[in-house]
Parts: structure tokens; sequence; C-alpha cells
């Protein structure tokens, strides 16, 4: 239709002309900037990611001359690895206790926050200090913090307790990696539940003062639904985050006392560049896919809801 | 009476808290300026304060070439991420074209890609190109970023339509309009990005750890991990890696603390 009109319209040619030129700029413009990042992301995300599913459907080592198809059989193989089970279990382990932990501290901090008037921004900023330095200098201090010869076990002693295993115990190792995790990641959790807690207009605390709310009632029937948007989303942040812990294990335990550190990705890490096994390697990469496109699709579910009060 | 009491306790948790958030980098000083005897000892304040672990670390590690390194890479990373991502955020937030949509669904998409998904192909493409053991094979999978794409996207959306249309009709062309009216509007969340991704080179971990072969092209990350795991028990000296590594950053940070927790803000509501 709008052809028809366009055609039958007697427009002034020089107009037109002009028009058709601004719009062939314009066209240039637009795909000769897009032409390096289209480029970018076939050849560095979506292709290598299609290769990797390739991948996994073969038995695929580095240095031999033939990669066979083998169908699903490296899954199959997964489930029924002692190592990949118990990554998969310590991974929900790591996801579980690490999100959970995060959020609780760093609800409980920043409602700490919010109730005071001075020194706000310099709490704030110590709070914050862990999360921009790297994480491989932060495993380390804690490896030397939990040394069987290191200061807790030091002042462990000085008190009268007995001295602990820390990282070479299989049953507190995983408790300590994710420990160190939360401590870099307090600081972001923080600065943004303090974000969505400025958020809550102030009249709903004034009317609950008029009522005669306590400090709990103000806090389970204002703060904490209001604040629900910003709680979901910083756990579908933090899920993600924990389970792709890499570098704190790397750096503190090498997956072990016996396995009890391992998550997925340190397996899949030792399996494929340690092992070389890259088929085995990839189709644990795909489950980590899949787990994580279940959240992706959990999120989008949740987020997209409107929160109106 | 009570009020007051209330708000000493709120202080001194707030306060414990800090001290448990800062004793690790204060424990971490303490021991690399002390002598190896004393390194088990809980003092922390040194009794013969000493820089020789700095100067042992300096002299015969390349510690300052992993510097080096890491500044090199986390710089152009960023500098090309900001060109990139601004431009493309700017395409997709401003004009309709045909197959917009399916661009944008694509790099949107590769948001949900695990890193560890790719860095078995990836690594397959060093090898194969090259790459292995260069700044540019550190480099590449993040020269551009979907994350920074879609938050540069929705901040220049609010960008009116008639400011670029003025533009336009003052005779300006599509790349000046780009760089001359619409990047000042976003320069907040422009700022926020630069700083998330220089974070996220400078700390970046598993890539390089795979991609680089020879001593000598260590970021600091990768460079502090093997220096400490083949100097176990030298504590006094990985202390002072560790503090190399983390103290140039935490100084820069504190300079520009307000800043960068606002751009957590603008970027993490989004």
């Amino acid at each position: 239709m709008s052809n028809l009109e366009l055609n039958t319209k007697v427009e002034p040619k020089r107009t037109k002309k002009r028009h058709v030129t601004l719009k062939q700029q314009k066209y240039i413009f637009i795909y000769s900037c897009l032409f390096v990042p289209v480029v970018f992301f076939l050849s560095i995300r979506l292709l290598p990611m299609l290769y990797t599913f390739n991948v996994g459907f073969h038995e695929w080592k580095i240095l031999s001359p033939e990669q066979p198809f083998v169908g699903l059989s490296n899954y199959t193989s997964l489930f029924q690895d002692e190592v990949f089970l118990r990554a998969l279990q310590n991974t929900g382990i790591y996801v579980l206790v690490g999100v959970i932990g995060q959020m609780i501290l760093g609800l409980i901090v920043s409602l700490l926050l919010q109730r005071v008037n001075r020194f706000v921004g310099l709490f704030r900023v110590i709070y914050f200090i862990p999360y921009i330095t790297s994480a491989v200098a932060i495993s380390w201090i804690f490896k030397w913090i939990l040394m069987n010869n290191g200061i807790l076990n030091n002042i462990l002693l000085n008190l009268g307790f007995e001295k602990q295993l820390f990282l070479q115990d299989p049953n507190q190792a995983i408790y300590l990696v994710i420990g160190t995790i939360i401590f870099q990641g307090l600081g972001f959790q923080i600065v943004i539940f303090l974000a969505g807690l400025e958020n809550i207009p102030n009249m709903f605390y004034e009317a609950a003062d008029i009522d005669g709310a306590n400090g709990w009632q103000k806090l389970s029937k204002i703060t904490l639904p209001l604040l629900n948007p910003t709680i979901v989303f910083s756990a579908v942040i933090a899920t993600i985050s924990f389970l792709q812990s890499f570098t704190q294990i790397e750096n503190m335990t090498g997956g072990g006392p016996l396995n009890s550190t391992m998550t997925i990705v340190y397996y899949i890490y030792e399996l494929a560049f340690q092992k070389f096994e890259m088929g085995y390697a990839s189709a644990a990469t795909v489950i980590l896919f899949l787990i994580i496109f279940l959240i992706t699709l959990f999120q989008m579910k949740v987020l997209t809801k409107r929160f109106d009060y | 009476m009570k009020k007051g009491w209330k708000s000493f306790l709120v202080y001194f948790l707030l306060t414990a808290g800090s001290l448990i958030m800062l004793f690790p980098f204060i424990w971490m000083i303490s021991t690399s300026f002390k002598l190896p005897l004393e390194v088990f000892t809980l003092d922390i304040i040194p009794e013969n304060p000493t820089i020789q672990n700095y100067q042992k670390i300096i002299g015969d590690t390349l510690f300052l070439k992993w510097f080096l390194n890491s500044l090199i890479i986390a710089i152009i990373t960023t500098l090309s991420v900001a060109i990139f991502d601004t431009l493309v955020g700017y395409i997709l937030a401003k004009f309709s074209f045909p197959g917009k949509n399916i661009i944008f669904v694509a790099i949107l998409s590769t948001l949900m890609i695990p890193t560890e998904m790719l860095v078995i192909p990836w690594y397959m493409m060093s090898t194969e190109f090259g790459w292995v053991d260069s700044y540019w094979g550190i480099m590449f999978p993040g020269v551009i970023s979907a994350f920074g794409i879609f938050l540069m996207r929705q901040f220049m959306e609010s960008i009116p339509d008639d400011l670029l249309d003025a533009a336009r009709i003052d005779g300006m062309r599509e790349f000046g309009i780009f760089v001359k009216v619409a990047i000042p509007q976003v320069r907040p969340a422009l700022s926020a990005l630069c700083i998330f991704s220089f974070l996220g080179n400078w700390n970046a971990f598993l890539w390089p750890l795979l991609v680089i072969e020879s001593t000598g092209m260590r970021t600091l990350p990768v460079g502090l991990a093997f220096f400490s795991s083949e100097n176990q028990e030298y504590w006094e000296l990985i202390m002072a890696g560790a503090t190399i590594s983390v103290i140039p950053l935490i100084i820069v940070f504190l300079f520009f603390q307000k800043q960068i927790i606002k751009g957590i803000v603008l970027t993490g509501m989004k």
C-alpha cells in the first residue's frame, strides 16, 4: 500500500533524490559500524558455542589424529563419573550456601548502614574494597590466614581451642572457599541492596510509625516485600557467578582434599587442560550451559513480572 | 537513653564488620614486611620491618613486567569495549534497519554462554592461528562485550530523537552526531562501563591462565598464582607479591570511589 502511495504521489524530483542519498548514507553508516561487531559475535561467541556442542559428541583428545563420533556416550559416562557427580553436588552447595550467605550478610550490613548517619561513605568503601581486588591475591591471603601454622590457628591455640585443618579438611574446605568468595562479593551486594532500600518511599515507614508498628514488623511487612525485586535480581546474578566458581578453588585447594571442593568448572578445566579430554570436557560444559540457560529462563519469567504495590 | 544504646550497637557491629573486611589486607601488608624468621609471629607491626621481600620480588621475578602486561591489556581492551559497545548500543537504540532484531537478539543471547564453554574452542583457535602467548591471544575474547552493548543501548534509548534530528538538519554527518551529540548524553554510563571493563580484564584469570605459556607474557593474577604455588611456604614473598598486585588498584579505587559505586548502582539496577 505504502509503495503505491509513494509512486502515485508526485513529488519534486530534487527532494526525492536528496532523501534517497541521506537514507543511503544512513545505511552505509549503520552496516559499516555493525560489521566488525557482528563478525566478532559470530566467530568468537556463537560459532565456538556450536563447535563445543559438536566436540561434545566426539571422543576428542587433543593429541590424537582422529576424533571419532561417539554420540551421547560422553554424556552417559559423565553421569556415571563419580568425580563429575561429586562436582555437580558440590556446585549445588556452592550456589546454595554461597547465595544465601551472601544475601543474608549483605542484607544485614545494608540494613545497619541504613540506620547510621555518619561514616556511611567510609563503611561502604571499606566493605567494597575486596570486590575490586584480584581474586587470586585474596585466595592466597586467605590460604595464608588459614594455614596449619597461620594466624587463625595460632589465635585458636591461644584461646585454648584445638588447631583446625581448615583447607586440608574435606568437611571444612568447601565452606572456607565459599566464605572467601562471599568476602569478595559482599560489597557489591551491599551497594545493590542500599540502592534498593533508598528506593522505598519514606511515607510507608511514617505510616507504620503512626500505626505503632515495631522494628520487626516494619522489616517484615515493608522493607523485605518492597526490596523483593532487588533480592530476586541479585539472587540470580549471584547464582550464576557461584555456578562458575573457579579462581578461588584453583588457588586455594585445587579441587581437593578428596574432591571435596571440586566444582563443574574446575573439573572441566582439569579434563580439558590437564588431561586434554576435549570431547568429555565439552560435554560437561554443555551441561553447565543448560543449567545456566534454565536459570536465565527463570530470571526472565520472574523479573519481567511487574511488581506493583 | 535506649536510642543511644541502639545506635552504639549499630556502630559497633559495623566497625567490627569493617575490621573483618580490612584484616586480610592488613595481615597481607604486615607479612610482606616481615623477615622469614618472623613470619609466624602474631605481631601486626613487624619487629624488624624490612623491604627485602619487595627487593627480592622486583629483582628476581618479572612482577613489574606482569604489572605492565596487565596494564596494557586492561587499557586496550577497555578502549575497544568503550568504542564498539557505545557505537553498537547507539545504532541498536536509535536506528531502524533490516536485520536489527536478529542482530540484537543474537548479541543478547551470547550473555547466556558461560566462558567455560568457549575456552575450549578459543584455545583450539589460538593454537591454529598462532595466537597463543600473545597480547592479542589474551585480549581477543574481551574486545567487545555483549553486556556493555545492552547497557549502552538502554541509556542511548533515553536520548531524545529530536536532538539527533536537529543535528542532522544542521548538516552533521552520522558519525559526528554519534561522537558530538550522543556520547555526551551517556557519559556516566560510559564511565561505569569503562570501570567494569578495566576491573574485569585486570583481574581476569581463567582465559589468561590457559593462553599464556611463557613467564614474560603473564598477567598479574596469572603471575601471582604461579609465583605463589612455586614458592609455597615463603609467605612473606607471596604476600609482598599480593600487595603489589592489590594496592595500586585500591589506591585508584579510593580516588574514584564515588563514581565507581555510583556506576555499580547505575549499571547494576538496569
